[in-house]
């Protein structure tokens, strides 16, 4: 009895490891998204990204997502669990997963990581960013046209380099325009949460802000915004069916380009642990139409795109002066470097208001 | 002036659906049911009340297609935790994860759809009153509803024999048992109630709140609402204290952050919770002492035959 058990139960092995060899033969590629992949924001367009990869390499390559993964320690065994599942190619889609991703990937060195938007790396585990700091710039010249009352109001979601650097950047482009612009700052301290993001668009307003700018996921400050009268921002996809009349321009995070070009790197063979850092000119996001905005304000932010992409215009541009009143070191000649933007923990001239931990 | 009016209408509308779910789980719990999956049957409500004003173009129609997909959801967890004994807190949990990913199912095809949002009442001149005219006589139906709603679940659970019926459920199944009192049937409709506001709790998410259905829109709405329920001692009226507070120090503390008052963000956005927590956890102390929960919450009741 024992010994019949006993080769059933190779029988079903050997089953198993054929069927895992046969499903092998396409290469297996994971996502971990922190959001729903209907959010309309962030994680549709990872997700997208994901479909414009499985429509250039279906046949070659397998996809998988796990959706409304928690940053933090859950995050490690979802990661854990792509591994497991054969997946060699795994791409971890929020600032949250750093740390989880560089553990899982020091486990599996045989298993090639791409980390979204931080700054660990590993012989087996790449990052890539986009350097939306460049849009931000761009928003912050429009807002500043557009704006009646001089008072802007910003959403942030949680006070990280990446979102500091974009407050920075807007109020640095505004403060060209028109040097008195106030900029008042709600941080949600989530990503999303449409009730809240709605909430803190009403303070804005409330408050006097007329211009609503956004770094959280979902479109509720735009709808607000529209509800109110008020001009806005949309954020990492077009929102602009959430406010015809109101979106000026959004900030398009446009993965797919990326992603197709590291899993071809993958399958020839050829992929190495990487810094990507892509701006307007590599195509790693694009702005949405400009909207809602007199010729010449559109023209003005079409211009602005033109000279950063060719690289003539750079939103930190030196000199860069602090909250206290002395300028910033200037490590990149004449502009802040990589280092200083990726790291940015301090406000710039202008903005009254303490950067929280500060 | 017009600031604190809009302060106040940011307030309401944060805590209503916190104050009607919360209601619907005070009833159930009450009954000695412990329902852990408010955050799903809210989730399954947003989607299903989302579909249904979009499909109908009416908000009251949506409303109730909340209601109803709330109450089938809780039917559910009724089957399971009183049908068939099983374990209360691992069958609500899994309500939730259920819900949730139904949800994103049913909503699906709705993800970037727009509806109009609930009317707000307008009566000529009291609502142009300064200050309190569209606090009182300006508000949306859901706010109306959640006010007569905890209303009505005082005067039931207080007033009336039947809430004294439910009541004794909560307390000890067995004597009320003996009495001749259906306690499972009793608690099935706790139950259903409580489902059914939540659904209605999270069908305010997309048709009032913010007029669009996204995946995981509550937020975790269900689990504060849950909270509320224990840190009210289980009672009505400390519940309303309870969201209105709740609900007043989120916005209050997006409104400080505007303002730059220079206290860091993270412990604003914790501040709700600690404040609700500390001033219903001072209430209940100042009044009897003691544990005030229902005496047979969470335990399961097998009648024997």
């Amino acid at each position: 009895m024992r010994k019949s058990l006993l080769a059933l139960t190779a029988g079903l092995l050997l089953a198993g490891s054929l069927g895992a060899a046969s499903a092998a033969d396409k290469l297996k590629v994971g996502f971990v998204y922190v959001g729903p992949i209907g959010d309309l924001g962030w994680t549709y367009q990872h997700d997208l990204g994901r479909q414009a990869l499985v429509k250039e390499l279906g046949d070659k390559i397998e996809t998988t997502y796990l959706e409304n993964v928690p940053e933090g320690p859950d995050a490690e065994r979802s990661i854990e669990q792509l591994v497991r599942a054969g997946n060699k190619l795994i791409f971890t889609t929020s600032f949250g997963y750093m740390d989880s991703t560089l553990k899982v990937a020091k486990k599996y060195p045989n298993v090639h990581f791409e980390h979204a938007t931080g700054y660990k790396r590993n012989p087996n585990m790449s990052t890539y960013s986009a350097k939306w700091y460049q849009g931000r710039y761009i928003q912050g010249l429009i807002a500043a046209k557009m704006s009646k009352s001089g008072v802007l109001g910003y959403i942030g979601s949680f006070p990280i380099p990446e979102v500091v650097s974009g407050i920075n950047a807007t109020m640095l482009a505004a403060q060209t325009i028109n040097p008195n612009i106030k900029v008042k700052i709600i941080w949600a301290n989530t990503w999303f949460d449409p009730g809240k993001e709605a909430d803190a668009a009403k303070a804005l307003i409330d408050q006097g802000a007329d211009i609503i700018m956004q770094h959280t996921d979902s479109p509720a400050a735009m709808q607000i915004a529209s509800e109110r009268g008020k001009l806005a921002f949309g954020q990492d996809s077009e929102m602009i069916k959430f406010g015809p009349k109101t979106q000026l321009t959004s900030i398009l995070d446009t993965w797919g380009p990326y992603y197709i070009e590291r899993v071809k790197a993958e399958l020839a063979g050829t992929w190495k642990s990487e810094n990507t850092w892509g701006g307007l000119d590599s195509h790693m996001f694009a702005m949405a139409p400009y909207t809602n905005m007199p010729d010449d304000v559109k023209k003005m932010a079409e211009d602005a795109q033109a000279a950063i992409t060719a690289g003539k215009l750079h939103p930190f541009k030196c000199p860069i002066v602090g909250q206290d009143g002395k300028p910033v070191e200037c490590k990149g000649g004449d502009h802040l470097d990589d280092g200083q933007i990726l790291g940015m923990n301090f406000y710039v001239k202008g903005i009254d208001d303490k950067l929280p931990g500060k | 002036m017009e600031l604190v009016e809009a302060i106040i209408l940011a307030v309401l509308a944060a805590s209503t659906p916190l104050l009607i779910a919360a209601t619907g789980e005070l009833v159930t719990e009450r009954s000695g049911v412990l329902n852990l999956g408010v955050e799903g049957m809210m989730i399954v409500g947003a989607a299903c009340g989302f579909a249904g004003a979009w499909l109908t173009g009416s908000v009251f129609i949506g409303a109730l297609f909340g209601v109803v997909a709330g109450a089938l959801m809780s039917l559910v967890f009724a089957l399971m935790a009183l049908g068939l004994a099983v374990n209360q807190v691992a069958t609500g949990l899994a309500l939730t994860i259920l819900g949730v990913g139904l949800s994103g199912l049913i909503g699906a095809g709705f993800v970037g759809e727009r509806i109009t949002p609930a009317m707000h009442l307008y009566i000529p001149v009291l609502t142009d009153i300064p200050l309190i005219g569209r606090v009182l006589f300006g508000e949306d139906g859901f706010v109306y509803f959640s006010v007569a709603l905890i209303a009505g679940v005082w005067w039931f659970l207080y007033r009336t024999r039947a809430g004294l019926i439910l009541r004794a459920c909560g307390d000890n199944h067995v004597s009320a048992h003996a009495l001749g009192y259906p306690v499972l049937r009793i608690r099935t409709f706790a139950v259903m109630f409580g489902g059914a506001c939540a659904g209605l709790a999270g069908a305010y998410l997309p048709l009032a709140y913010t007029p669009f259905f996204i995946p995981g829109m509550t937020a975790g709405r269900g689990w504060i609402a849950l909270a509320l329920v224990v840190f009210s001692s289980w009672r009505p009226g400390r519940l309303v204290v309870g969201a209105y507070l709740f609900g007043a120090v989120t916005i209050l503390q997006l409104h400080a952050q505007g303002w730059g008052v220079g206290i860091p963000s993270q412990f604003m956005s914790a501040l709700p919770y600690l404040a609700t927590v500390i001033v219903l956890v001072l209430l209940s102390r100042a009044r009897s002492g003691g544990s005030t929960a229902p005496a047979a919450l969470g335990t399961v009741f097998v009648p024997d035959r």
